[in-house]
């Protein structure tokens, strides 16, 4: 479980995240939701130590983070920010490759390679794996990347807003794809998610944030209802239950 | 472009430019240890190859390490100010002390070498506007401040003739005993190639370095400083080499990739070879006199370097 305590950033004056108390369940799927500039990537970050809190602590199975040696937590937790700019030429085997970098700085062993080359498979890469990153499509890196981190094997993966830049057929893949990771692979997942639909059908639990502030934080179906939602958008937004999901039409209120 | 073509190609331009030059030197020559062949061959051919196979190796190195490190294709020793704050860095040492040795002018060069690259990375760090080719402009323009500063202060000191010695790269006054600063970038080399796994790490950027543990700022600051001797100890020996770092790393890229521990050997092995091909160039073409370096290398590598801007569309 990661125990997020008290944690608060600001820049200069303003307040981007406030006294935020949060846990994340082992096993579960957690999306962090909310409205634009509501703090849920800075917490993201913070949480995975990219960057520092003014205040607080953000405990990772009852170890305090700050006190953990930079290689030793990046066993434990791994972090996909949106790169907009992948311009460095690699293959994506020689990608899938750093996410051992924790383990062997950088000297494969035959362990290493066999953990990259399953991760590959898993991913299904396999097949492209000596194709260069800047080559291929979003959801083809958005995959490279994350069977880096499954290369990486950290029991937390955080990701943030793993979805831009996707196209529906993608999106879907790879939640999909974080789903099986928590259910096969016994992961525990974060992702901050702008698509409130998304975060609906895949995620275990939701975290509300708004103006630095958790205003929900529960199991999805207690967050997923118009009178959470109205707290969380400042919108009335009607529930439909289709196919077991929960959709919220949010397009036209 | 295989290694192995590349150190073949390497060691056949070597024995070319060892027996091209004003006096004739064959290789039967050699036989005769005391010939006066013999002694230009110990004294001048040997050290100018050493010397430009060192250059050459060394500043396409910095500039892979630079590229790898801020992230932008264009930026290298030229277009970040390095090689005007070294010039700088020269200066100063010059007026502080009225006869300064080799290695007060390698210390003071080298700390304004490493001081004016840090200050453009901090630049970087600061510009939101992270265009591709306005990078390497915003580092031109910094050099050239910093060249304006020297310049004037040279004015002033009447030093300017000295300072113009290293303006312009050149070959041709290299003898033994004037170059083997340029042996530090064996050693410089040698870290580069350890630490290769963890400047690709870097070059991916600060937050793809942390998840993956790696302590970035430190690794940031050691590639600055390998940056920053070599384009010292060629400035001080060669002078100014100009797009040798930004386009052979460029090439070696488009064939091969980011990935260092790859392509480290390639670069340098490429850099050396192309040097080696401009000098030689430069000393037949206008025989018996010379072309000197930075012309040749400016003239040929500008060239490329516009044929890469125009090639970026389709890659980069």
């Amino acid at each position: 479980m990661i125990q997020v305590r008290e944690l608060s950033k600001f820049y200069g004056k303003k307040v981007v995240v406030e006294k935020v108390n949060v846990d994340i369940h082992r096993g579960k799927i957690t999306s962090f939701i909310g409205p634009n500039g509501a703090g849920k990537s800075t917490l993201l970050s913070m949480v995975s130590r990219l960057v520092d809190a003014d205040t607080g602590e953000v405990l990772v199975d009852n170890d305090q983070v700050k006190r953990m040696k930079s290689n030793e937590f990046s066993k434990r937790v791994s972090i996909l920010k949106q790169s907009n700019f992948m311009n460095v030429r690699l293959t994506i085997r020689e990608l899938v490759s750093f996410g051992r970098f924790p383990y062997s700085r950088g000297k494969l062993n035959a362990e290493d390679i066999r953990i990259v080359e399953q991760a590959m498979d898993y991913m299904g890469l396999m097949e492209m794996q000596n194709e260069y990153m800047d080559e291929l499509s979003g959801g083809q890196r958005q995959r490279a990347f994350i069977a880096m981190v499954i290369a990486q094997d950290t029991d937390y993966i955080l990701l943030d807003e793993p979805l831009n830049n996707l196209d529906m057929k993608h999106s879907v893949q790879i939640m999909k794809i974080l789903r099986r990771l928590v259910d096969d692979l016994g992961k525990t997942v974060v992702i901050v998610l702008h698509d409130i639909n998304f975060a609906s059908v895949y995620s275990d639990r939701i975290v509300a944030l708004k103006e630095g502030r958790v205003v929900k934080d529960g199991p999805t179906n207690d967050i997923i209802n118009s009178d959470a939602l109205r707290e969380i958008y400042d919108m009335d937004i009607p529930i439909k239950q289709m196919n077991n999901c929960r959709i919220c039409v949010y397009f036209n209120s | 472009m295989k290694k192995r073509y590349l150190f073949i190609a390497l060691i056949l331009f070597s024995l070319l430019s060892l027996f091209v030059g004003v006096s004739s030197i064959k290789p039967m020559d050699l036989l005769d240890f005391k010939s006066e062949q013999t002694e230009i061959f110990l004294i001048s051919r040997v050290p100018r190859l050493v010397a430009i196979l060192l250059a050459g190796a060394g500043m396409s190195i910095a500039g892979l390490i630079m590229q790898q490190l801020s992230r932008n294709k264009f930026v290298s020793p030229t277009t970040a100010g390095t090689l005007d704050a070294t010039r700088l860095g020269i200066l100063v040492s010059m007026l502080l002390f009225t006869n300064a040795s080799t290695i007060e002018k390698m210390v003071v060069a080298f700390i304004f070498a490493l001081g004016g690259t840090l200050l453009f990375m901090q630049i970087l760090d600061r510009i939101k506007f992270k265009d591709a080719i306005f990078i390497p402009l915003v580092g031109l323009m910094f050099g050239n401040i910093l060249s304006s500063i020297t310049t004037f202060f040279a004015y002033k000191a009447n030093v300017i003739q000295n300072m113009s010695a290293w303006l312009q790269g050149d070959f041709s006054m290299i003898m033994k005993g004037r170059y083997e600063l340029l042996y530090i970038s064996i050693p410089v080399l040698i870290i580069t190639y350890l630490y290769a796994n963890r400047f690709t790490v870097a070059g991916m950027g600060e937050d793809f370095s942390k998840n993956l543990g790696l302590a970035y700022k430190r690794i940031v600051n050691i590639g600055l400083i390998l940056v920053a001797l070599v384009t010292t100890t060629v400035i001080l020996t060669v002078g100014m080499i100009p797009f040798l770092g930004l386009i052979i790393p460029n090439i070696v890229s488009i064939f091969h990739g980011d990935n260092l521990k790859k392509t480290l050997p390639h670069t340098a092995l490429l850099g050396a070879i192309f040097l080696l091909v401009c000098d030689i160039l430069g000393r037949v073409l206008i025989y018996p006199y010379e072309i000197s370096i930075s012309l040749m290398v400016g003239v040929i590598g500008s060239g490329v370097f516009l044929y890469l801007l125009f090639r970026r569309k389709a890659y980069a």
